[in-house]
Parts: structure tokens; sequence; C-alpha cells
């Protein structure tokens, strides 16, 4: 038996929800504005499949590693002797107009999430959980499931791999998705140099925001294959309504 | 209808009117600073517009990055050119001596100049990147004549908002506003890697806009026109790029 987590919920269908308002409104902002971004920033790839280290990179030179796929240009030499349709013009538009999504969103869920001990409370590993041990136990908790810990798999809060899995993608990854993506900006170079000479150049900034961007879309499966596993439409329910309905009973079949 | 509810409806009218209100507010100053790209309608228009309101607030002055000579690429990627015509081909064999530049529109004094007369006019040199919007990119020495000196000797009358070029290929013509057409890295380029810009490159003239993508840095130059306004050039979305899908700015 694990020992039971201390949550600030300790019955069903009280005033407090599982998400509040904001986090609710901010996660469905996010989805969209990622998957718009996954979706264009793939198709970008297209137009040079081909990456590099330090500051310049092209065709006339070795890449690091390059994708074997067909480009979306005749200039790219790929081995295949077609070229792809150019969807890089609607691609760009909506890669940036979903960035902006994204950074305002993340502005508000950061600012939100501060002032209303968001983070403190619900993804900063509590006291006692600060411990190998406590990961330990937490991860054959989530692969089990059988602990009757309902906080263990996400119905009332995160345990602490959950905890520390949420607090790596919003201040980490997110942040240096951004940042890699705004060193790809020759106007935003311009006003701030040091965002793209402190990672080694403009090519090594492209090769990073291609291998974070990859990070986040790892977490999207596990996220919603976790879900799925703890049950998809009650933690959706919970991320939409914010209430978990008949939560103990799914929990404890 | 319970209270809550009327207090919850009299809470969001007041934030979607003070939305609304900001929104309105936010455009006027906008507009009245400069800071709505020709292409502001559409779909996109709002990503487009809050991309260049932040970049020209930012940094409206900044330098493109320079880099040192070590730094040249050795094998620059020229990309690929539409096929010159006869009297592009004509004019490579008489190299280039009869290539004129003419500068109208909204200026005191419309001039032709040919490539000499703009070495004659001013001579500066830049180690900029050339970067692409597919992804690639490398760095070259461009030696030209900064628009800006060019402007001058025209005259810009001072309602001018937006410098027009276009190319020997009609259907690819460009634009920038003032902040990037008066900036000291914006050049009309004839030389590269101290030698004469080649063909490939763009030579006999090509403008160099380091703080935007290549596809702004249009090659074979021959006409600018000085505008107030962008309407009346082709569809009214500041260039050719935006008529194909790309975005006027692309300073992102």
């Amino acid at each position: 038996m694990l020992p039971r987590m201390a949550t600030a919920v300790s019955q069903p269908r009280v005033a407090a929800p599982r998400h509040t308002a904001v986090v609710r409104v901010t996660h469905w902002l996010t989805v969209l504005a990622f998957l718009a971004l996954a979706i264009t920033g793939y198709l970008l790839v297209l137009s040079h499949p081909r990456f590099y280290w330090g500051e310049i990179g092209n065709v006339n030179m070795k890449p690091l590693f390059s994708f074997h796929v067909p480009s979306s240009r005749d200039t790219v030499p790929t081995g295949y002797n077609y070229v792809l349709p150019d969807e890089n013009g609607w691609s760009r538009a909506l890669h940036f107009q979903a960035a902006w999504l994204l950074v305002l969103t993340g502005i508000v869920y950061g600012i939100a999430g501060f002032a209303s001990g968001h983070f403190r409370r619900n993804l900063f590993p509590q006291r006692g959980e600060r411990s190998w041990q406590a990961y330990w136990r937490a991860l054959r908790g989530v692969q089990t499931r059988d602990d009757g810990v309902q906080s263990y798999n996400g119905a009332r809060g995160y345990n602490v791999v959950q905890r520390t899995v949420y607090l790596g993608v919003i201040f980490v990854l997110f942040p240096a998705v951004i940042w890699t993506g705004l060193a790809l900006s020759p106007g935003f170079n311009a006003a701030f140099p040091f965002f793209v000479d402190v990672l080694g150049g403009r090519q090594s900034a492209r090769t990073l925001h291609f291998f974070v961007s990859d990070l986040l879309v790892v977490f999207l499966v596990v996220h919603v294959v976790m879900i799925a596993l703890a049950g998809f439409w009650s933690r959706t329910r919970a991320m939409i309504t914010g209430r978990v309905e008949n939560a103990g009973a799914e929990e404890n079949p | 209808m319970s209270p809550i509810s009327r207090r919850k409806l009299i809470a969001g009218g007041a934030i979607t009117a003070a939305g609304v209100a900001g929104l309105a507010a936010a455009d006027r100053i906008a507009r009245r600073h400069g800071l709505i790209p020709p292409d502001s309608g559409g779909l996109y228009g709002p990503g487009e517009t809050l991309t260049y309101a932040a970049q020209r607030v930012m940094g409206k002055h900044a330098l493109a990055r320079e880099f040192p000579r070590g730094m040249i690429s050795k094998a620059p990627f020229m990309n690929e050119v539409a096929p010159p015509t006869d009297a592009f081909k004509k004019q490579q064999a008489a190299g280039f001596r009869d290539w004129r530049l003419v500068v109208d529109g909204m200026v005191e004094h419309p001039l032709t100049l040919s490539v000499a007369d703009l070495q004659a006019l001013a001579r500066r040199n830049q180690i900029t990147e050339v970067v692409c919007e597919e992804g690639w990119s490398y760095v070259a020495e461009w030696i030209g004549t900064p628009l800006s000196a060019v402007l001058q000797e025209a005259g810009t009358l001072p309602q001018v908002r937006y410098i027009v070029y276009r190319s020997i290929q009609s259907d690819w013509w460009e634009s920038i506003d003032m902040a990037d057409a008066l900036h000291p890295q914006t050049f009309l380029t004839w030389g590269m890697n101290d030698g004469d810009l080649p063909v490939g490159f763009g030579g006999p003239l090509r403008m160099r806009v380091p703080r935007q993508l290549g596809y702004k840095s249009v090659k074979y130059i021959t006409h600018l026109t000085a505008t107030d306004s962008m309407k009346k050039f082709g569809k009214g979305l500041g260039s050719a790029s935006p008529e194909g899908g790309y975005a006027w700015y692309a300073g992102i």
C-alpha cells in the first residue's frame, strides 16, 4: 500500500474542479497550436530534409544527417526523381500564427500558474515525494494501476513522475522550442543575436529546433496513450468540464 | 435567470466589450505607427501583423549579424534562376554596360543609373548570411551601394512609405518599408567576395535585405518606385510573394 498523498480535493463533486478554467482553456489552445505547429513543421522540413551543425548549411555541404524522403524542392538531391508539391507558403503562415497563439497562451498560463499556486500545488513534487524511491513507487503504480490510490493515475492529482514530466515539458521543452524557433528568424536575430549565437549558429538552432519538437511530439504520444490507459473519456471530460464524474467507480472497478 | 448566470453574463459581456475596444485601440495605434503590413488581411493576417509589428517595435534599427572573413562560404549555393532572356544574354555579352536602374515614383529627381553610376555614388561591403525560407544558408561578402544613398540622391518625398523593386523577371517584384529601405545594410549589390556579382547570384544588380529571408533579395534589379501605398501595385498585398502564398514581411 502506498502512502496516500495530501490532495487539495478530498471529496468528489465539490466546488473545486479537477482542473481550473484557466488550465482547461490554455490546455486546449495549446493542443490547437501544437498540432498546427507540428504538422506544418514537418511539412517545412520537406523543403530541405537535411540538417547541419554550425552557422551555415546548404546542398553544397555535408549534412549532419538527412532524411531519405522526397523533397518539395528540385534543388535538393534526394535520390528520388520526383518533387513534392510546395506547401511552404501556408505552412509558414500557419506555423507562425500558431506560434503566436502558443506563446500568448503560455504567458497567460505561466502567470496564472504562479499566481494561483497551480505549479506549486499541482506540479511541483510534494514533500515526502522528493526521493528516488518515490519515483520508483510512482512508476510501479502507473504501470500496474492496481494500488487503489486514485491520485496515482491522475484522477485527483499527479504522482511525482507525472509532475516531473509536466514540469519538464512546461519549463524546459516549450521554452527551448520557442527559443530555438526564434533563433531562426533573421529579424529577431538582428535584434537579439545572443539567442542564435549561444546555440552555435543558425543551422545548429534549426537542428535543435527539430529535436526539441520531436521530444514534444513524443511527449504528446505518451500523454495520449497514458490518458487512454487511465480512461480516455473520463480524463478528457475532466479537462473539458473540470469535473471528475464517477471517478471512484472507474478507478476501482 | 439565476443571479449567478446574470452576473456571469454581465462579466462576460464586459470582458468582450473591453477586448473589442482594446483591439480597436491597438489597431488605431498600430496604423498610426505603420505596424500593419500590406498583406494583413485574410486567414493568416493576425500572425503576419503580430510578427511585423513586434519586429518593428523591438528592433527597427537593429543590424543583421556580420561575420568574420574566415566564415565566408567556400561553396555558396547558387539558387535556381529562370533561364535568361535573349535581351539579358545580349546585356551579359556587353558586360552589362547598358544595364540601367530606373528610380521613379514619389521622388524629387527621377533617376536612371548605370552600375558604374551606382559605384561612383557610394560603395560599402558587408559579410552577411543569406537565409532561405527552405532552411539552407550561406555567408558571403556583399559589395554594393546602400539603397539609402540612391534614395537620398533621388530625394524621396516625406510621405513615402515603401520602396517597390522590380527585376527583369517581370513576375518577381517586391517591396520593403522605409525601415528596411533606409537601413545601412540594405544594398543594391554589384559585387560579391571581392569580385563582380556573378549572374547566378543576381549579377549585375541584386537587392540585398539581410534582415529578411532570401526571397526579398531579388536578383537582376531594373526599377525602383517610391510610393506611399501598396494599393495600386499588383493585388495590393505588397509584392508578388503574398500573391503566391508567401508573407510580404520575411523577417521570420
